[in-house]
């Protein structure tokens, strides 16, 4: 079967660091899915921390899969065969807990069907105790409603602990001999970040959302994330996996920090993953260096939010580079996402010696009024001083990273986009006439737990309009290329990220009718998607377009992140205004809930605000200035 | 594989030559490409290494850090001008495994050596080409009964086929109608009776020898080497 299916080491396994694992008698067993194909999945760093964390331990045993692309699920259903894991290939429907990772919305009808190809009932009412627990967790799943339909469980929040808790709960009712499935699920309610969509009613009247409301009384009202509150205590993946064929990112990933207080208003990713909690440098050091010795991999990215924040970043980046110790050639390291400074291009210079093809920026909007309101406080000076420092020293191509449809956008805050090309090519070809700027747009979708929740998203016409008047102006100026993602793709994401309960039905239809790897511009079909919202009497202006009021009762309300709904509502009426908000890690707290909700802080070294721009900070740090802080910093070191 | 290979060699701390250049790669050359899920008795590579370094201990340090399933099973140094292991490949063997009856492939193995020409219609770059590809197949042998490690199979079709001047792939073989022209099978699909596919050899220069790339650079270390690894 595998040699008529393109790519077939996408399902043997056989990935260094990978083990098959040893089935102990009565460990619970998991299989870990990501519901796109392999070289989108494997890299996935989430994934592989909770299976080495399952592994450890002596009462679970864990495995992975990945969707299989359509050429050998269609061999897989001519054959009846189910889906599996790649290490061991044991059929999915035999293990105790199926959990994915959803990082994207358009990956939902994928879940489906991994489900169904693994011949487990898609819905939560027809599965039995002889069923796999099918669970949840990543990003995507601060709103889980659309898919409560077909969720046992969602983990909210950093899974490290949550799925230690949930494996102590299933092998308990395991070993009871229970075949009372709503048992075991409202148990695993009990668990701090541990979501069960069927314990809960959720009330409509007509189109609106009443409430959502536990049909248990031991069943919490709310449920919090769970959040890990030092990462030193998690050095995983400490075995990461190398792959046998091509992957995404094919490198060394070391976190070096989770959570993100710059505080842009669009970036669901910085609001929910806060406080910020730094790994201490000496721990990303010797992840670094243990990581090279034993992948024999040649490049290492550095990964957060924004590494050129990490307190020790110089140093690290210094001692990776300069460290010989591997005696086998140079060691690049990478940023994956850019501060827009000129510090920041000073340690691009610092580790990319060799190759200086590219560099990304992302101002994220085209004038300073619109960054002001999506509070990512760069000046244009920032930039420039950026791409100039980028061009001098060497490097040919900026890349640099717009959205477009935000609040209170006019075409001016578009065009402004066009404007900043203009002048950054411009700066390009002092040093080399082949300098070349290109811009990337996508369309903004508004996201649960962030200030923009309130914000009716812009239409696939109105998306295309500002695209196609954007590309109009770009094209005027030589050395600016223009690329963006398709608003009917954009669409569909908003609809699915601000859902209620009610879109599972319309899940199920694109999924029937074939709508897998809706990320895949070949496979996704807006039409499907558009008809299927029909079918079911829901509207589209309703869930995507329209604006949202202040007490109006979200879709995932009952979930927490830490950031208080007054918070956001304030913050949202500061972006109106276009009052910008600083950094709270270097200016006094603003009470926003990630903290003081749980009793955490935020775990950084430096308590020295990063050298460098006016990024996020609202401060001129170019010159060195420091800025009086109030923190709890860790030492230097310490574990 | 380029990949694999090069992180073997720096978990092994290998003094590979690096290209120039603004992305500099490791110098590696790979001789003749092995087509996707067939398994391989005979993979060679040139590594060209900016220092000596003994040789003996190499193909045990590598398997050593190499994926499960590939073993480096044996290395010699070659000094001086190296030509490219894919030029030079003159002729390689293939076990097929299949799963068809036996007689009948006896009958089809026939017709395919007594044919005079084996015209093969192939597109490349749009273009409608045919070609005679008799003179690829130097030789056919069918052994019937059920190969022991493959037990999917009913026989092994052993090939040898020509890498010169155009080579044949094992699994177009398969396809050939000796009793009339063949339309080449898309590079995707599969032999319904094809269950697996082993390269036995890669035999290089001179011509007809049948010698394989380390016999040949053992032998000739010590002379002029025109092609070997």
């Amino acid at each position: 079967m595998l040699s008529r299916v393109e790519k077939p080491a996408r399902y043997i396994g056989c990935e260094e660091g990978s083990a098959a694992p040893e089935y102990t008698e009565g460990a619970v067993s998991w299989l870990l899915a990501y519901p796109d194909t392999y070289e989108i999945g494997l890299p996935n760093q989430g994934l592989q921390i909770l299976n080495e964390i399952l592994n450890e331990r002596p009462d679970a045993v864990s495995e992975r899969t990945y969707a299989p692309w359509t050429d050998l699920e269609a061999e897989m259903r001519a054959a009846n065969l189910p889906l599996f894991s790649v290490e061991t290939h044991r059929a999915a429907g035999e293990f105790d807990i199926i959990a994915f990772n959803l990082s994207s919305e358009l990956v939902y009808t994928n879940l489906l069907n991994c489900l169904d190809l693994a011949h487990v009932p898609i819905r939560v009412a027809d599965r039995t105790h002889e069923h796999p627990l099918v669970g949840a967790g990543g990003h995507a799943t601060f709103n889980p409603e659309p898919l409560a339909d077909f969720l046992d469980w969602v983990g909210i929040g950093d899974g490290e602990e949550i799925v230690g808790d949930v494996n102590e709960v299933v092998h308990a009712w395991k070993h009871s001999g229970s075949t009372d499935r709503e048992e075991v699920l409202r148990q695993l309610s009990q668990i701090e970040g541990v979501y069960v969509p069927s314990l809960y009613d959720a009330t409509f009247d007509g189109k609106k959302l009443l409430s959502i409301e536990p049909r248990f009384p031991e069943v919490p009202e709310i449920v919090e994330k769970r959040t890990v509150a030092d990462l030193a205590d998690w050095p995983y993946p400490k075995q990461q996996l190398v792959p046998l064929t091509e992957v995404v990112h094919d490198r060394l990933s070391v976190e070096v920090f989770r959570g993100c207080t710059r505080g842009c208003r669009f970036c669901q990713a910085g609001m929910i993953t806060r406080p910020v909690r730094e790994r201490p440098a000496e721990q990303v050091r010797t992840m670094i260096q243990e990581g090279l010795r034993r992948t024999g991999y040649d490049e290492v990215a550095l990964t957060s939010l924004s590494t050129a924040d990490f307190s020790g970043i110089t140093e690290v980046v210094k001692a990776t580079i300069e460290d010989d110790s591997m005696g086998c050639g140079d060691v690049s390291v990478s940023l994956p996402s850019l501060r827009v400074d000129a510090f920041t291009v000073g340690i691009a210079a610092e580790l990319q010696r060799g190759r200086r093809s590219g560099l990304t920026f992302a101002p994220e909007a085209g004038t300073w009024r619109m960054r002001q309101v999506i509070n990512k406080l760069i000046t244009e000076e920032d930039l420039y001083a950026s791409v100039e420092g980028a061009f001098s020293q060497g490097w040919r191509r900026v890349k640099l990273y717009f959205l477009t449809g935000l609040p209170t956008e006019t075409d001016e805050d578009t065009l402004g986009i066009a404007e900043l090309a203009k002048n950054c090519v411009a700066i390009g070809k002092k040093y080399n006439s082949g300098a070349s700027v290109t811009v990337s747009v996508g369309g903004f979708v508004p996201k649960p737990f962030t200030p923009f929740q309130w914000f009716g998203q812009n239409t696939i016409e109105e998306l295309n309009r500002k695209i196609y008047l954007l590309r109009d102006e770009v094209k005027k100026t030589k050395g600016v290329q223009m690329k963006w993602h398709d608003p009917a793709a954009t669409f569909v994401e908003g609809m699915s990220s601000r859902g209620d309960r009610r879109l599972g039905a319309v899940i199920e239809q694109v999924w029937r009718e074939g709508g897998t790897f809706q990320e895949w511009s070949e496979h996704f079909d807006v039409g499907r998607w558009n008809q299927a919202m029909e079918d079911h009497g829901l509207s589209v202006e309703w869930y995507t377009y329209r604006h949202r009021e202040e007490d109006e009762v979200f879709p995932w309300d009952h979930l927490n992140a830490g950031l208080h709904k007054d918070f956001l509502w304030q913050d949202w009426r500061d972006a109106l205004d276009e009052v910008g908000l600083e950094d709270c890690r270097w200016t006094p707290c603003y009470d926003c809930g990630a903290c003081t909700g749980y009793g955490i802080e935020h775990v950084v070294a430096s308590a020295t605000p990063p050298a460098g721009g006016s990024q996020g900070t609202g401060q001129d740090l170019a010159k060195g200035h420091e800025v009086s802080v109030q923190l709890l910093a860790r030492p230097v070191g310490a574990t | 594989m380029a990949r694999v290979w090069e992180r073997a060699i720096r978990k092994v701390q290998l003094p590979i030559a690096y290209s120039e250049g603004f992305s500099p790669r490791a110098k590696l050359s790979f001789g003749l490409a092995l087509p996707t899920v067939f398994e391989s008795a005979a993979e060679y590579v040139d590594i060209t290494l900016e220092d000596t370094v003994e040789v003996d201990p190499l193909p045990e340090m590598l398997t050593n850090v190499m994926p499960e399933g590939i073993d480096v099973t044996g290395a010699i140094a070659l000094t001086g001008k190296v030509e490219s292991l894919q030029e030079c490949v003159e002729s390689t063997t293939w076990s097929l495994f299949v799963n068809s009856d036996p007689d009948e492939l006896q009958a089809w193995a026939a017709n395919v050596l007594a044919a005079d020409e084996l015209l093969v219609t192939r597109e490349r770059k749009g273009k409608s080409r045919t070609d005679d590809v008799r003179p690829a197949i130097l030789e056919i042998e069918i052994k019937p009964g059920q190969p022991e490690d493959v037990p999917a199979a009913t026989a092994e079709v052993f090939a040898h086929l020509a890498a010169k001047p155009r080579a044949l792939r094992p699994l177009e073989l398969l396809e050939i109608n000796p009793s009339g022209s063949t339309e080449e099978p898309s590079r995707t699909s599969v032999p319904s009776h094809f269950v697996l596919g082993r390269r036995i050899h890669q035999f290089i220069a001179p011509v007809g020898a049948r010698r394989d790339p380390l016999a040949v650079g053992a032998a000739e270390a010590s002379h002029d080497l025109s092609c070997a690894s």
